[in-house]
């Protein structure tokens, strides 16, 4: 059996486990536990070491995705998990701008990490107080070849989207003789 | 028993301020990445600095802070050389060339600095010994350190924001492809075209920092608003080895790799 990666990361609240809840085929084998921070309770339980979902390709091939840690404290996991990765999804919550500056230092901490494909996927572009992607781009200071994805984690179609965007990208830099 | 441990779990501003609560006499040396710093202390006033081999007599800190020019100090290089910066001192003062008062000045100004210096080193070792002897030949000076204390946790938490933005420094910078823009046309602080000018993805922010002389603050401040500015985007560097690095797919075959990766793609249209 061949396996094959993609980590999905972001900031906390983002939307990972959610993203990767969407589209795996297992339940999510999540580590969430309770939050113990005041700052932090915008939801009831956050992931600590990392979701773990998969789609099963065909009889000899597995695609995991993982998705890391939000809260900082739990960031000695991220080299963990990127190690071996195809590529990597950065998750943007688009509802809160002060999250903007941490998803850039995660995106930056992954490109050290790895060389490899990455898209940023703009989430909860359903909601109306989103900010508008180009915005968002101006915001994350991404540059125009990155690809920015809009995104609702809880939508399966959206998250497919995101997924084939990145393997598109794969796939590009395989083509160019980069990857 | 002797204080001892890392920068990492406590801070230099920590040290400081233990020192000024407990009104410690004693010194403290520290190691850093490839530097050492020694700072002596009595009844928890910072006394006396020295920062690696930097030459640290009086003449010289004298001449550093302009209060004698260049021949001055090669003059008293040369005619001085077997005294103690306590005679030199007060040859000085007697002599009528300097008070007192300049004197003092420009050894806590130097004090300071070295100080000042160590508040971005963020890991090492220190070691305080409370029964260190004092120098005699030098002149030692008394500092609160309360003053200090405060320009150090802002600098602390400066750096900790920038870390935050920059995270590594191993990374490399190159000008963003923005047509229109000309980089001579910017108003850029004296550091930031010493940045400017050594741009280029095959050095990394580190080789930048050192060829430009700038600890990793100054450097991340300076990359900082080049960012903001839109100036310079962070890459990898040119020709670096790639990081050790898992392998990404079960197979060598380029062939075998875009196959799979198209297998992905169908997979997943598919759901």
């Amino acid at each position: 059996m061949q396996t094959v990666k993609i980590v999905v990361t972001g900031p906390f609240n983002s939307g990972k486990t959610e993203f990767i809840r969407a589209v795996s085929e297992i339940d999510v084998v999540s580590t969430e536990r309770k939050i113990s921070s005041d700052v932090e309770r915008v939801k009831d339980s956050t992931t600590v070491a990392m979701d773990f979902g998969r789609i099963t390709v065909d009889e000899d091939l597995v695609l995991y995705l993982f998705g890391t840690p939000g809260q900082k404290r739990f960031d000695f996991m991220w080299e963990i998990l990127s190690e071996g990765m195809l590529g990597f999804i950065v998750m943007v919550d688009s509802t809160r701008p002060e999250t903007f500056r941490e998803a850039r230092s995660i995106l930056e901490t992954f490109r050290a990490y790895a060389p490899t494909p990455y898209v940023v996927a703009a989430n909860k572009q359903d909601r109306a107080d989103a900010w508008d992607l180009e915005d968002m781009r101006v915001a994350l200071r991404l540059d125009g070849k990155v690809k920015l994805l809009p995104c609702v984690a809880t939508n399966r179609e959206t998250v497919k989207g995101v997924l084939l965007e990145l393997l598109y990208s794969i796939l590009a830099e395989m083509e160019a003789g980069q990857a | 028993m002797a204080l001892k441990g890392n920068l990492k779990d406590f801070t230099i501003t920590q040290l400081l301020n233990l020192v000024n609560l407990a009104r410690k006499t004693g010194t403290l040396v520290i190691e850093g990445s490839g530097d050492i710093a020694r700072l002596i202390f009595r009844d928890g006033k910072l006394a006396y600095a020295q920062y690696g081999q930097e030459e640290n007599a009086l003449a010289s800190i004298l001449q550093r802070s302009n209060k004698i020019n260049a021949t001055q100090y090669r003059i008293l290089k040369e005619r001085a050389a077997n005294m103690t910066d306590k005679e030199l001192g007060l040859l000085l003062v007697n002599a009528g060339y300097l008070t007192q008062a300049d004197i003092i000045e420009s050894l806590q100004v130097y004090c300071a600095d070295v100080v000042r210096r160590l508040f971005t080193w963020v890991d090492g070792f220190f070691h305080f010994d409370g029964e260190g002897e004092l120098p005699e030949d030098r002149i030692l000076v008394r500092i609160d350190l309360e003053n200090l204390i405060v320009e150090g946790s802002r600098q602390l938490r400066e750096l900790e924001q920038l870390q935050e933005e920059i995270p590594s420094l191993d990374m490399a910078l190159k000008f963003t492809d923005r047509p229109g823009t000309n980089i001579r046309n910017v108003n850029l602080s004296v550091q930031e075209w010493r940045v400017v000018s050594h741009v280029n993805p095959k050095n990394t922010m580190r080789q930048i920092a050192r060829f430009a002389k700038m600890n990793d603050l100054e450097i991340r401040r300076v990359v900082y608003s080049l960012l903001q500015a839109g100036l310079v985007e962070v890459v990898r560097p040119d020709g670096a080895p790639p990081a050790p690095q898992a392998r990404m797919f079960p197979t060598t075959d380029r062939g075998e790799q875009k196959l799979l990766v198209n297998r992905l793609i169908s997979r997943i249209r598919s759901l």
